[in-house]
């Protein structure tokens, strides 16, 4: 696929660039990025009006429901709401059913995001079998089939010395574990995040401690073994901490964040509202403060949405029944223009960097930069789009979302995966059937 | 009067003037009680559910004879909170309810926020008879009156409540009731029972009941639950006992004229002994009472009283 994306401000924190620019697409790859390209004749072109050009953003903590729970999502439906949301990328978590433990289920994912996907899909593997936290699952066979890394995401993988031989293992094969930092004898039985709001709720709380504790020991291990861990989903100020001193230390440890645990508090439970129920919990306000610096200070070098479809009726019920989890494929994009880079937590090239080139490092994809050869994905932004988040609209087969109802001033407007438009103002092609 | 709101969710969303009036309701409510036919027609013709969803067999028994004295149709739907089980969820029972037109859902659930849910799915009024570990309302009420009708007042008494805070609705609704009436409230147990925060509603917090207990006007003991052993809360059901019971000799250090209360059923020997619970001190069973005439007083300022203003 040829492309000539024009009149655009491109940045691309990979590159050190943001200036106006065009970008050049040839069979599916990034060709150039200049002022005025020479292109081939007959070279459709795409007029970007001014607005912002950036390499194709990445979401590497996506669960796609597919095989298994489609009644919540598909991965036809999943990596629509992907490329609505501006992200030309997705990795996918293994705890579908069956859990993506063999080569079996990860050629089944593979195979059908080629037929039915619009945007590129990478499976991550389980750690262990069935998500049991007892045995290895076939860690060679899942980076044979295609996984990108490892994990046990949903559950936490409590025996130290089994995540040790984990990542020992799994060095062979150069693929990261991805940790669910959470350590399940504390936060048994909790519904959100321990502390005055929870007493004053009377529901059962997780306190900050299960995952600090957590992610001392996945750094202690990352150290120890020498092997690359990742920590999904950070969300207390103490476990930013941790990941600040590691690094600082060389040990080889990265983290990403969520949009939601950057913008909401544990005070958003006040409505008993289960689309504010998730793991790990939304926290205190010190907490989301500490995450949106060390985003900035690139402690955390990612943005990540946790998006986690579930039907009506796992939601539409008492909290503790509740399942985990909101969608985020098409809120995060808007949600952060509007309330990091707006309120200037985050600038623009910043954030831009956290959805491309961070995650890209994280998990050693191909992407997240404009450089010659890397793989012809762009996101554009409209920053001046306003709009109400209405889960109406969705894409995604799930409307599970606190966010329903909020304003926000920026969007995607383009989404192109190998130099093919997949989205266009907000409008996904319609491809294969859904 | 009436009160402007649909539902009673939760104490702490009254105004101080509301609980007043719930309260000068209730006692007039008992003057029906006294009577040889128990019965006036003010909710005639209204339709009052029984939603129990988790057992309990006092609250709803007082609902009960709360909306039959008022001559409101009283239907009891009880079964288990874990709907899951049965495959139907607490809207989908929601919805069928809504389908017999009440007037009012009285609900007790075992998740905090059931109420909440129901509020927002139901047009009659929604009653919350005690959700999870957040709030029991009615007990609050009536544990408020009976102190009032044995002191004359509220504002400035002092009350110590003893035990299993964390899990207690009965303890938050009464935190919040007491701290509006103008009551001061330290809560008492030891501190794995003790959520943490809890100062910030305006209480003070001790680990030792003999200290706690000298200068109190009332004494509230709570329910221990059992599994708080099992669950590793308390070492042994005798060391609690023998440290947070009340017993008459811990009772020797009271003010001659304390009240001791209990929202019931009482574990005589473990939160109190029996010598005490049914001692001169001990208004359990005022509590009781008065728990029907503060249903009345809620089931006629919801349904019957006539809406303050549209
Ligand atoms: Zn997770």
């Amino acid at each position: 696929m040829n492309l000539l994306i024009r009149n655009g401000r491109v940045i691309d924190p990979a590159n050190g660039l943001d200036a106006p620019a065009e970008v050049l697409i040839l069979d599916g790859r990034v060709s150039r990025v200049g002022p005025r390209l020479e292109v081939p004749a007959e070279t459709p072109s795409v007029d970007a009006g001014g607005r912002v050009v950036a390499p194709g953003f990445m979401d590497i903590h996506v669960h796609l429901r597919e095989p298994g729970q489609e009644y919540k999502e598909t991965i036809a439906t999943g990596t629509r709401a992907a490329a609505a949301g501006g992200f030309a990328a997705i990795a996918c978590m293994a705890n579908t059913q069956p859990v993506n433990d063999t080569r079996a289920v990860t050629d089944y994912i593979t195979a059908q995001a080629r037929a039915e996907g619009v945007v590129r899909v990478y499976p991550i593997g389980a750690v262990t079998r069935g998500l049991g936290g007892r045995e290895l699952a076939e860690l060679g066979e899942l980076a044979e089939a295609g996984c990108v890394a490892y994990s046990d995401d949903g559950r936490p993988v409590m025996s130290s010395a089994l995540l040790r031989r984990a990542l020992e293992y799994a060095q062979a094969f150069g693929k990261p574990i991805v940790s669910h930092a959470e350590d399940a004898t504390l936060a048994d039985g909790g519904v959100m995040h321990e502390g005055f709001v929870s007493t004053d709720l009377g529901l059962r709380g997780i306190p900050a401690a299960a995952e600090e504790i957590m992610v001392a020991r996945d750094i202690a291990l990352a150290e120890l073994t020498g092997h690359r861990v990742h920590i999904a989903h950070v969300s207390t100020a103490a476990a930013v901490r941790l990941l600040r001193d590691a690094r600082a230390r060389g040990v080889p440890v990265t983290g990403e964040v969520t949009p939601h645990h950057l913008l909401l508090t544990d005070e958003t439970l006040r409505s008993y509202d289960a689309n504010a129920k998730m793991a790990p919990p939304l926290r205190g306000k010190r907490d989301v403060e500490a995450c949106r610096e060390a985003l900035a200070d690139g402690t955390l070098d990612a943005i990540a949405t946790d998006h986690a479809p579930h039907a009506l009726a796992d939601k539409e019920v008492e909290l503790d029944q509740a399942a985990n989890g909101i969608v985020g494929l098409e809120t995060a994009v808007a949600l952060c223009l509007t309330h990091l880079v707006r309120e200037r937590v985050l600038d623009l090239g910043t954030l831009i960097a956290r959805l491309t080139v961070g995650p890209a490092r994280i998990l050693d994809l191909p992407g997240g930069s404009l450089t010659p050869g890397a793989p012809g994905d762009v996101t554009i932004l409209d920053l001046d789009r306003e709009h109400v988040i209405d889960p109406g609209r969705f894409y995604s087969r799930a409307r599970n979302t606190p966010f329903r109802g909020w304003r926000c001033v920026g969007a995607p407007w383009m989404t192109i995966v190998g130099g093919r438009v997949v989205m266009a103002e907000g409008v996904v092609e319609r491809g294969p059937s859904r | 009067m009436g009160l402007k709101r649909k539902d009673l969710l939760e104490i702490r969303s009254l105004e101080p003037a509301e609980i007043q009036t719930i309260l000068d309701t209730a006692a007039s409510m008992k003057e029906i009680a006294s009577r040889e036919i128990k019965k006036v027609p003010a909710l005639r013709g209204k339709t009052v559910v029984n939603l129990f969803l988790e057992p309990s067999t006092r609250t709803r028994t007082s609902f009960e004879i709360a909306g039959k004295w008022l001559s409101a149709d009283v239907i009891n739907v009880s079964g288990s909170s874990s709907s899951v089980v049965k495959g139907e969820t607490l809207m989908d029972t929601a919805k069928n309810i809504e389908a017999m037109s009440p007037d009012c859902v009285v609900i007790r659930h075992s998740a905090s926020g059931a109420p909440h849910m129901l509020a927002r799915a139901l047009k009659c009024s929604i009653i919350n008879a005690g959700d999870g570990m957040h709030e029991h309302p009615t007990q609050a009420l009536l544990d408020l009156l009976t102190i009032r009708e044995k002191r004359g007042h509220l504002e400035g008494l002092s009350v110590a409540i003893v035990g299993d805070i964390a899990h207690s609705r009965v303890a938050r609704s009464n935190i919040a009731g007491m701290r509006k009436m103008g009551m001061s409230v330290t809560v008492a147990g030891p501190p794995t029972l003790i959520p943490p925060g809890i100062e910030e509603l305006g209480v003070k917090v001790a680990y030792r009941l003999e200290d706690t207990i000298r200068d109190v006007d009332v004494i509230m003991m709570l329910r221990l639950q059992q599994e708080r052993m099992t669950a590793n809360y308390i070492p042994s059901l005798r060391e609690y006992s023998r440290l947070y019971g009340l017993s008459l000799e811990k009772l020797a250090g009271a003010r001659d004229d304390v009240l001791i209360m209990h929202p019931g059923p009482v574990n005589r020997g473990i939160e109190m002994a029996p010598e005490v619970a049914d001692g001169p001190y001990s208004v359990i069973l005022e509590q009781v009472a008065n728990g029907v005439a503060v249903r009345m007083a809620l089931l006629y300022l919801l349904l019957g009283g006539k809406p303050a203003e549209a």
